[in-house]
C-alpha cells in the first residue's frame, strides 16, 4: 500500500502510523455528554468499502493526513492534510 | 435423526464394506418460514452457539444462516491455538471454562478434532517481563489452570534451537502452559455443525442475511438472499463482519475490522513440539500434523475487510522468526493468508443483549477467537436461552466502554489502533 502525502508525495505505507477513523477530527465538546463521547471514542461505522481515516506521516514530514480509501480493495481515492479538512469543516 | 456414531468399530466396518456407508454429516434443508432462534453466521462461534442451545437448553427449532459454506470464514483461517493463560478477572474464568470444554469436546460431539495439548511457551527477555509472567502464571494457577516458569537452562533442554543470545531480545526463560495446544480448526466447525444438525438445528449455507426486521423495538426475523425468515430471537455472530451485520439493525458497535496475516511453510519433519510465542517480536509458531510450520505475527494495523495483507507485516514476521529460530530459514513459505478480526478498543470480546429486544451479539473476538469457540457458544446459548449472562461471561458487556469497565488484558490502552 502506498499513500500520497500532500507534502512529500507518494510514500510507502511503512512511513505512516494509522490513527483510526477520521471521526478523530470531530472531537466533541468536553461537556457534550456520555453518549457523544462514547460515539467518538468507541463506536464505529466500520464500513466495508469507502472510508475516511486519519494517518500520521511519522517517518516523513509529520503531517496528519486524511485518507479516503476502500477497505475492500485497499485502493486510495484521495488524501488531504487534516488541517485543511478541519478548517473546511468536513 | 439417524446419524451415525463414529467409532473404531465403524472404521473397521466401513473399511470392510468398501467405505460405501459414509453419509453427509449434516443435512442441507430449505429454510423454514419461522424459527425460535436464528444465528447469523455459521462460523465456529455460531455453530457452537446452536449446538449448546440444542444440547444444554433443549432449544432445537434453530437455524444457522451462513453466507458462504461451513468453514469458509475465520474458523478455517486461524492458527488453531488453544490456551487459557489470561490474567484479568472476567477473561481468566472464561478462557479457563473454554479450555475445560476443549478437553471434553471430542467425546462430547463424537468427532475427531485432533485436539493436541502439546503445551504453549511464552518467552520472556528481561527481568521486568519475567516478573510480569510470574504474576500472570500465578493468576492462571489461582484460576485452577496450569502454569510453570521455565528458566533459561530448563528452556534450553526442550527448545535447543532458539537463538538465546540474540543482541536485542536475549531469552531469559518462558512461561509454560502445558494444557494449551492446538486443534484441527475445520474439524471443530464440522463437529459442531454435525452435533447441532443431529439435534435438529437447520444449517443453511449460501444464505446471506441482507436485513434485520424490527417492529416496535423488537426483532421479528431477517431478510436473506433466500427470502425472509421470521424468528423470535436473533443472534449476530459474524466475527469480522459484525459491524456490517449490526448496521442492518441500526446499531454501531465498538468494533473496527483489521486484517491479521498467517503463514504456513512446506511440510518438514517434526521439529517444533510446542506452540512458541515470541511476544516482543510479535511472532508465534507451531507445527501442524502435516508438518507445515504455522506462524503469524501482528495486525497490519489499518481498518480493512480485504482478506489479504500488505508486505511490511510479511517482512516483519519473517524477520522475527529468523531472529528467534534461525533454523527455519531453510523452510520455504508455502502460502499466506489474512483473516478479518473484529477488534474492540480494549481487546476483549462482547457477549450481550443489544438495545433491541430479542437481538443478541457475540463479537469482538479480536485475534483470539478460536480458543474461545466452545465457551463463546456455551455462554451465548445461555444468554439467548435464559436472557441472563452466563457467570463466566458476565463482564463481556456491550456497554462496558461507555461505563468505563474496560478489560484491557494487554495493558496498552483503549483505542481501536492499539490492540
Amino acid at each position: 500500500m502506498r499513500i500520497k502525502c500532500p507534502i512529500c508525495g507518494e510514500r510507502d505505507r511503512r512511513e505512516y502510523y494509522y490513527v483510526g477513523d477520521a471521526i478523530a477530527l470531530r472531537r466533541p465538546e468536553p461537556d457534550a455528554g456520555e453518549e457523544a463521547w462514547d460515539d467518538y471514542l468507541h463506536l464505529r461505522d466500520n464500513p466495508a468499502g469507502r472510508t475516511r481515516d486519519l494517518w500520521y506521516h511519522e517517518m516523513g514530514c509529520s503531517a496528519w493526513i486524511v485518507v479516503e480509501r476502500d477497505t475492500l480493495t485497499h485502493e486510495i481515492y484521495d488524501t488531504g492534510l487534516a488541517s485543511a479538512v478541519t478548517k473546511a469543516g468536513e | 435423526m439417524g446419524a451415525m456414531r463414529y467409532s473404531a468399530w465403524q472404521i473397521l466396518k466401513q473399511g470392510l464394506t468398501g467405505n460405501a456407508g459414509w453419509k453427509p454429516i449434516w443435512r442441507s434443508p430449505e429454510p423454514s418460514p419461522e424459527y425460535d432462534v436464528i444465528i447469523i453466521g455459521g462460523g465456529g462461534h455460531g455453530l457452537s452457539t446452536a449446538y449448546y442451545l440444542a444440547k444444554n437448553h433443549g432449544i432445537t427449532n434453530v437455524a444457522v444462516l451462513e453466507k458462504g459454506y461451513i468453514g469458509s470464514g475465520n474458523v478455517g483461517r486461524n492458527t488453531t491455538i488453544v490456551r487459557a493463560n489470561y490474567y484479568l478477572p472476567g477473561n481468566s474464568e472464561f478462557y479457563s471454562h473454554s479450555l475445560k470444554l476443549w478437553e471434553g469436546l471430542e467425546a462430547d460431539f463424537n468427532f475427531n478434532a485432533m485436539f493436541s495439548q502439546r503445551g504453549i511457551i511464552n518467552l520472556f527477555h528481561s527481568d521486568g517481563q519475567r516478573d510480569a509472567f510470574v504474576r500472570r502464571g500465578n493468576a492462571m494457577v489461582n484460576q485452577g489452570d496450569d502454569a510453570r516458569l521455565l528458566d533459561r537452562g530448563e528452556l534450553r533442554k526442550i527448545l535447543p534451537y532458539l537463538d538465546y543470545d540474540q543482541a536485542r531480545f536475549p531469552i531469559y526463560g518462558g512461561l509454560y502452559h502445558a494444557r494449551g495446544g492446538s486443534a484441527r480448526h475445520d474439524a471443530v466447525a464440522w463437529g459442531y455443525a454435525r452435533g447441532a444438525d443431529m439435534r435438529g438445528v437447520d444449517i443453511i449455507q449460501n444464505c446471506e442475511v441482507t436485513g434485520i426486521s424490527i417492529e416496535n423495538g423488537r426483532v421479528t426475523g431477517v431478510e436473506t438472499t433466500r427470502g425472509p425468515i421470521r424468528a423470535k430471537k436473533v443472534g449476530m455472530v459474524a466475527a469480522g463482519r459484525s459491524g456490517r451485520v449490526a448496521a442492518m439493525a441500526g446499531l454501531r458497535l465498538p468494533i473496527e475490522s483489521h486484517v491479521l496475516q498467517a503463514f504456513v511453510s512446506e511440510g518438514i519433519k517434526p521439529c517444533i513440539d510446542h506452540v512458541i510465542s515470541f511476544g516482543m517480536g510479535h511472532f508465534y509458531i507451531s507445527q501442524s500434523d502435516k508438518g507445515g510450520l504455522v506462524f503469524g505475527g501482528d495486525l497490519d494495523f489499518y481498518a480493512t475487510y480485504a482478506a489479504r495483507g500488505n508486505l511490511p507485516m510479511v517482512e516483519h514476521v519473517m524477520e522475527a522468526g529468523m531472529t528467534l529460530m534461525p533454523m527455519i530459514g531453510k523452510a520455504k513459505v508455502l502460502r499466506s493468508w489474512g483473516g478479518i478480526m473484529d477488534m474492540t478498543p480494549d481487546g476483549s470480546p462482547i457477549i450481550d443483549k443489544t438495545p433491541i429486544d430479542g437481538l443478541y451479539v457475540d463479537a469482538g473476538w479480536c485475534y483470539g477467537g478460536f480458543k474461545a469457540v466452545p465457551a463463546s457458544g456455551w455462554c451465548m446459548a445461555h444468554l439467548m436461552a435464559t436472557d441472563r449472562p452466563h457467570d463466566v461471561a458476565r463482564n463481556f458487556r456491550l456497554d462496558r466502554f461507555r461505563q468505563g469497565n474496560l478489560m484491557d488484558e494487554e495493558g496498552t490502552g483503549s483505542q481501536h489502533n492499539l490492540h
